[in-house]
């Protein structure tokens, strides 16, 4: 991803910042400045999330693209937050079969991934177990 | 709107073509279907071609004008369009022409897919396809396409019974009949311990749950019904065009292991040709990997949710089962090759219909069914086709 590209939503990575529609309520991340329930007769406002949640699904990826090759094997999630939404990240695990549907997770600042020659590297969120593990 | 035909199809074969250029994958296609249709060059009114991306694989853009000028026809100056919409856009590009022709605005026209995926390294290609999702919030934090799709087969195996023998089954069974198809990228057939002994990819799919990277091209030219039998003895009719929307990103779905826009773009097609699924002879999916074949199957309603694996155990999705599934092999057996898939997918059941596929022909077919995806289930083509 191009290095403008990346810092145009750097608060929206970096602080877990996505929107909120004034009219009904729903909350948005990845932000959206148009709210598909209300369309012309909503209003977004910035709304910050606390990013816990739990794991709806999971793999492990083993094949990756460049920029995450030196990372594998690395958990792959869609998470469920507390909040609404649902959002696609990764889980940071000793062991990577740990990862369970329905694990409680949090949010970590985290490097994502190394880019191109320039070796540009991407910071944003990851998730950790939110202790205690559900069969703990 | 008019009802419309297919006249002529044409087909490369699929696979790893090293000597074979974009240009040349597009040209032997069309070659064939115009051949196919007793036609040369100077029938044809206007040209829709699915690519996803030539940009990436080729770094060329521009492909409608490229392809018409290559066919002969830029002297001729007829509108040539490209359609993308990942791997749905040879759906899609049928759904196009079939329009033109249905609306009146065009008579003989050429719906034509062609990828070419091998010339790039397949960190590139993997890149390039990952592209079908959403970039900055999928792919940005690592998720690749298996990946995606191990997390719809990760949620169905937690909510529904599916075993892993079962996923690989339809791999099995995509490569039984691909082995009976001349221009499938794999012609062996594979055991379960094939799929269950491959590398893992990202868990649960394994290398065998996966459809390959491939180059290929395939074309088909439509008239008008009423013309139809000026070209060929053996038209096959358009009964029913069909296509849904999805949101770009997985984890916005409704539900993770239901691809809502084939749900809705099934049922529309099938109440455009008032037809009931049981009345469907065969069908290929978009098995781009063995659960989207087990997902594509239930949303189309062939079977309720959570019976597409006992369906596929037990043999009806095979060739002499209840309703035949990808009798070309699919994706995952034929190729993928992702803009020419969706016109692949149609050339393969017309020849069904005409009664032309040899060792894997379903006896007595005069009813078939394509299914197209785009991305994760975020673009969804289905037509449906019948004997005229
Ligand atoms: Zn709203």
């Amino acid at each position: 991803m191009s290095v403008p590209r990346f810092w145009r939503k750097i608060r929206q990575r970096y602080n877990l910042e996505g929107t909120r529609c004034t009219s009904c309520g729903r909350t948005f991340y990845p932000p959206r400045s148009f709210c598909p329930d209300c369309r012309r007769a909503g209003e977004t406002v910035p709304f910050r999330f606390r990013g816990r949640g739990e794991i709806v699904t999971f793999t492990v990826i083993r094949t990756a693209s460049d920029a995450f090759a030196q990372q594998t094997p690395f958990v792959l999630a869609i998470i469920q937050l507390e909040e609404g939404p649902r959002v696609t990240g990764q889980v940071v695990l000793e062991d990577v079969s740990e990862a369970r549907i329905g694990m409680r997770v949090r949010p970590v600042f985290r490097r994502i991934g190394t880019e191109g020659e320039s070796g540009v590297i991407y910071y944003g969120t990851k998730y950790v177990p939110d202790v205690p593990y559900p069969d703990a | 709107m008019r009802d419309v035909a297919v006249i002529g199809i044409g087909c490369t074969t699929f696979g790893e073509k090293w000597g074979t250029s974009f240009r040349d994958l597009f040209l032997e296609a069309g070659a064939l279907a115009l051949e196919d249709a007793n036609l040369s060059g100077e029938g044809i009114d206007a040209l829709y071609v699915g690519n996803m991306s030539a940009g990436r694989f080729v770094e060329q853009e521009h492909i409608g004008a490229l392809i018409a000028d290559y066919s002969g026809m830029a002297s001729r100056h007829i509108p040539s369009t490209r359609v993308e919409s990942a791997c749905c856009s040879g759906g899609l590009a049928f759904r196009q022409a079939v329009i033109a022709v249905a609306s009146g605005l065009e008579d003989v026209v050429v719906a034509a897919g062609v990828e070419k995926m091998t010339d790039v390294e397949t960190s590139t290609s993997v890149d390039a396809l990952a592209a079908a999702a959403d970039r900055e919030w999928e792919g940005f934090v690592g998720a690749t396409f298996p990946g995606l799709y191990a997390m719809i087969a990760n949620d169905y195996m937690h909510r529904y019974p599916l075993t892993r023998e079962q996923l690989a089954q339809v791999a099995v069974k995509n490569h039984y009949n691909g082995a009976r198809n001349p221009i499938a990228q794999f012609r062996s057939e594979i055991t379960i311990d094939t799929v269950l002994r491959s590398s893992l990819v990202a868990d649960p799919l394994r290398l065998f749950d996966c459809s390959p990277i491939t180059d290929g091209a395939a074309a088909v030219i439509l008239a008008p019904l009423e013309r139809a039998r000026e070209f060929t003895d053996a038209p096959v009719r358009v009964l029913a065009t069909a296509q849904a929307s999805d949101t770009i990103a997985l984890h916005d779905r409704r539900d993770i292991s239901t691809l809502d826009a084939t749900v809705v773009a099934g049922r529309r097609a099938l109440e455009m040709a008032r037809l009931t699924p049981s009345e469907i002879d065969l069908v290929e999916v978009h098995d781009c990997f063995t659960i989207a074949e087990i997902c594509a199957i239930e949303d189309l309603g062939f079977c309720r949710k959570g019976e597409g694996g006992r369906l596929t155990e037990e043999g009806e999705t095979a060739l002499g089962g209840r309703i035949p599934v990808n009798t070309s092999g699919g994706l995952k057996a034929c190729g993928h090759p992702v803009g020419a898939t969706g016109i692949k997918q149609v050339c393969e059941v017309v020849q069904q219909l005409r009664g032309d596929a040899g060792r894997r022909q379903v006896e007595g077919a005069e009813i078939g069914m394509t299914h197209n995806v785009g991305g994760t289930g975020a673009s969804v083509a289905v037509h449906i086709l019948g004997r005229a």
